[in-house]
């Protein structure tokens, strides 16, 4: 199916732009995710990608059509709603068959697709209810069973699963990776969960504030972010983050701060000591803090444990690093006491360094 | 409360069963069984006047629904200046009936009503509005379709705008077009508030009275002279009260027989609901 590239796009209401000039290409067959926090844009970009919004500026090209002038049905896209937009008079089969009516296609092949998706998404059973009649679960599969009964290029997913609840959000997210796996189309999912973004995306796109942060494949995302919004938009707990100072102390160039002075490895140091101010942001990530009394003083920092939070076999521990806060992970068995206070090696490979005036990545 | 409700239509169909004239009371009355309904039966001037009333209803609400609803579909959208003229379009709803039949006559009057006039500068023949029956007829349907269009209007319109908005985007991205998405979308999810108006109007339609008394008094001969208004002259004119009660009482059981109607509609729809539940808890058992 086309690919699909977005030139410039802006978005504007009265005076008031929301979309910054969005530039974006999505490669075939790719199961792109937008993500950031509420209210950044993401719907709306969805949105003028479907055609229910007007393009204030620049162009959306389908294959190599521009299609930012044509009206959504000619854009040959299926799109599943947060709020499901179900026709609430017709039942399930009617729903799902409603694009195929309108393109007249044989009674028998309808019927044979419905049937299909139907089966596949588990509704066969309820091919005759209304969406009245359906939990929240299974109107959100009718929603989904109508979008890819209709064998459009290009799917759009407008946060299909936020009003699930956790449980069941968990299913359909594993649900949706493995039609993932099956259907071969392009998709476009909207999401401002991160999990979502991380399990089910080939390609991440993070937005903030009506600009693109940073995009690329869920690892390039997480081990090499941009700036400290995405380091801290993903990932579960999310990065740590402390005021610091790069240091060229006598051949050993070191980062430190209130509470802590580490070791940079060699390559990161020249980086580092290339960059024009010495005040900087250290990003560390949870998962590089491992609990070890007995690592080298440059190589760990000490921390003063404020709060336990037990969560099964891992343990969440809010800490004390200096005056600074941090959430470092232990193993839940670990014999430990409030106010303690514990050394913890840092993968120093993973350290991330920020400019403290644009929080722009250094290095 | 209930016997408010009942006392005038008891005292209605007891004085059907009289011989009754506004200079008797009603206990000096002499009663004559049922013979009021059967003259009525017998009597073709009553069965004119009954089909002139059928036709007329039939004709106007049908003709108020079609515009009413083609107007709120037209009109359901954000353009501005919009406020101002669904503003204009509740007017007519507001003028006294009596004024909008003095209104009319005016404007359908042969030499200086406005529609002869434009008739005659663009070198027409004028038409004789509310002296040929057939015209005279037409007249009195566009001044009630003037009248009450703009109540379906306005719960049209009501309707279209509590609408799922995503719902008729979804039958946009699914390859509708406004004709279809207002054939298999809108009007289907529309249907319940528009049976209700429907039926709210044609209980009303039966009642109408003033416009057509001011406008044609029922003529020429019985061309416009639907049943409220023969009530109307029966008691007022030929001072027979206990005809005009019968008269009455049919009206009464015809529109008795529209409500029914409904409540029957109503009800078999919420059995209609109360089975599928049914079988739905059977499913999910
Ligand atoms: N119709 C509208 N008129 C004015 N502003 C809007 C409209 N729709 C969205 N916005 C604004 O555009 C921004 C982006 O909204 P949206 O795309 O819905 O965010 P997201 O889906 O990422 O939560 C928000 O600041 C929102 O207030
Ligand atoms: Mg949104």
């Amino acid at each position: 199916m086309p690919r699909i590239r977005l030139e410039n796009l802006v978005k504007r209401y009265g005076d008031f732009e929301v979309l910054h000039g969005i530039n974006l290409e999505m490669e075939e067959n790719e199961f792109t995710v937008f993500v950031g926090p509420s209210g950044c844009g993401k719907t709306t970009t969805l949105r003028m990608i479907a055609g229910l919004e007007t393009v204030s500026d620049g162009e959306i090209y389908i294959g190599d059509r521009p299609v930012s002038q044509l009206e959504p049905k000619a854009r040959d896209l299926a799109m599943v709603f947060q709020d499901y937009a179900l026709y609430p008079h017709m039942n399930v089969a009617k729903n799902m068959s409603f694009a195929l009516r309108l393109q007249r296609r044989p009674r028998k092949e309808i019927d044979e697709k419905v049937g299909l998706v139907a089966e596949m998404l588990g509704l066969t059973k309820f091919l005759h209810r209304k969406p009245g009649e359906l939990s929240g679960g299974q109107r959100q599969r009718v929603a989904m069973g109508r979008a890819l009964a209709r064998d459009a290029g290009t799917f759009l997913f407008d946060e299909p699963l936020s009003n699930l609840d956790a449980k069941l959000r968990c299913q359909m997210r594993a649900e949706l990776a493995i039609m993932r796996q099956k259907v071969r189309k392009n998709m476009i999912y909207v999401t401002h969960d991160q999990i979502e973004a991380m399990t089910l995306g080939d390609r991440i796109v993070v937005m903030n504030g009506g600009y693109i942060q940073q995009q690329g494949t869920p690892e390039e995302l997480f081990k090499q972010p941009a700036n400290k919004f995405v380091a801290g938009f993903l990932g579960s707990p999310p990065m740590n983050f402390l005021g610091a100072k790069i240091q060229d102390l006598g051949g050993q160039v070191f980062v430190s701060g209130d509470g802590f002075e580490v070791a940079l490895p060699e390559e990161r140091a020249s980086v580092a000591l290339g960059h024009s101010a010495s005040s900087v942001i250290l990003g560390i990530r949870p998962s590089d803090l491992h609990f070890s009394p007995h690592a080298p003083d440059h190589e760990a920092i000490d921390l003063k444990v404020i709060v336990s939070e037990y969560i099964g076999a891992q343990s969440v521990l809010l800490c004390n690093c200096g005056a600074q806060k941090i959430e470092v992970e232990l193993k839940s068995e670990t014999p430990i006491a409030l106010g303690e206070t514990l050394r913890f090696a840092v993968n120093r490979e993973a350290i991330h360094l920020f400019d403290s005036e644009t929080e722009v990545a250094i290095g | 409360m209930i016997l408010a409700l009942l006392y005038p239509i008891g005292y209605m169909i007891y004085a059907s069963f009289l011989d009754w004239s506004p200079s008797q009371r009603i206990g000096q009355a002499e009663f004559i069984g049922i013979r009021n309904y059967i003259n009525l039966l017998g009597d073709a001037a009553f069965r004119e006047s009954f089909w002139v009333t059928i036709r007329f209803a039939a004709i106007v609400v049908t003709l108020e629904m079609i515009v009413g609803v083609g107007l709120a579909m037209l009109l359901d959208r954000n353009i501005r200046g919009m406020v101002l003229l669904r503003t204009v379009f509740i007017l007519p709803m507001m003028i006294a009936p009596i004024v909008v039949g003095l209104m009319w006559r005016y404007m359908f009057h042969p030499t200086v009503g406005i529609f002869n006039r434009m008739l005659k500068s663009f070198g027409f023949e004028g038409i004789p509005w509310l002296a040929d029956s057939t015209w005279a007829f037409i007249a009195i349907v566009i001044a009630d379709v003037w009248q009450w269009t703009p109540f379906i209007f306005i719960l049209a319109l009501a309707a279209t705008q509590s609408l799922p908005r995503s719902a008729l985007e979804a039958a946009e991205i699914d390859g509708a077009n406004e004709w279809q998405k207002i054939v298999m979308i809108k009007l289907p999810l529309m249907m319940p508030v528009l049976i209700v108006t429907l039926m709210l109007r044609l209980i009303d339609v039966f009642k109408v009275l003033e416009v057509i008394l001011v406008l044609t008094n029922g003529g020429p001969g019985l061309s416009t002279e639907i049943l409220a208004l023969r009530i109307f002259r029966t008691a007022q004119e030929f001072q027979e009260l206990g005809e005009a009660a019968a008269m009455s009482n049919m009206l009464l059981m015809m529109l008795m027989v529209l409500t029914i109607g409904m409540f029957v509609y109503n009800r078999v729809k919420e059995a209609h609901v109360a089975q599928r539940r049914a079988v739905i808890e059977k499913d999910n058992d």
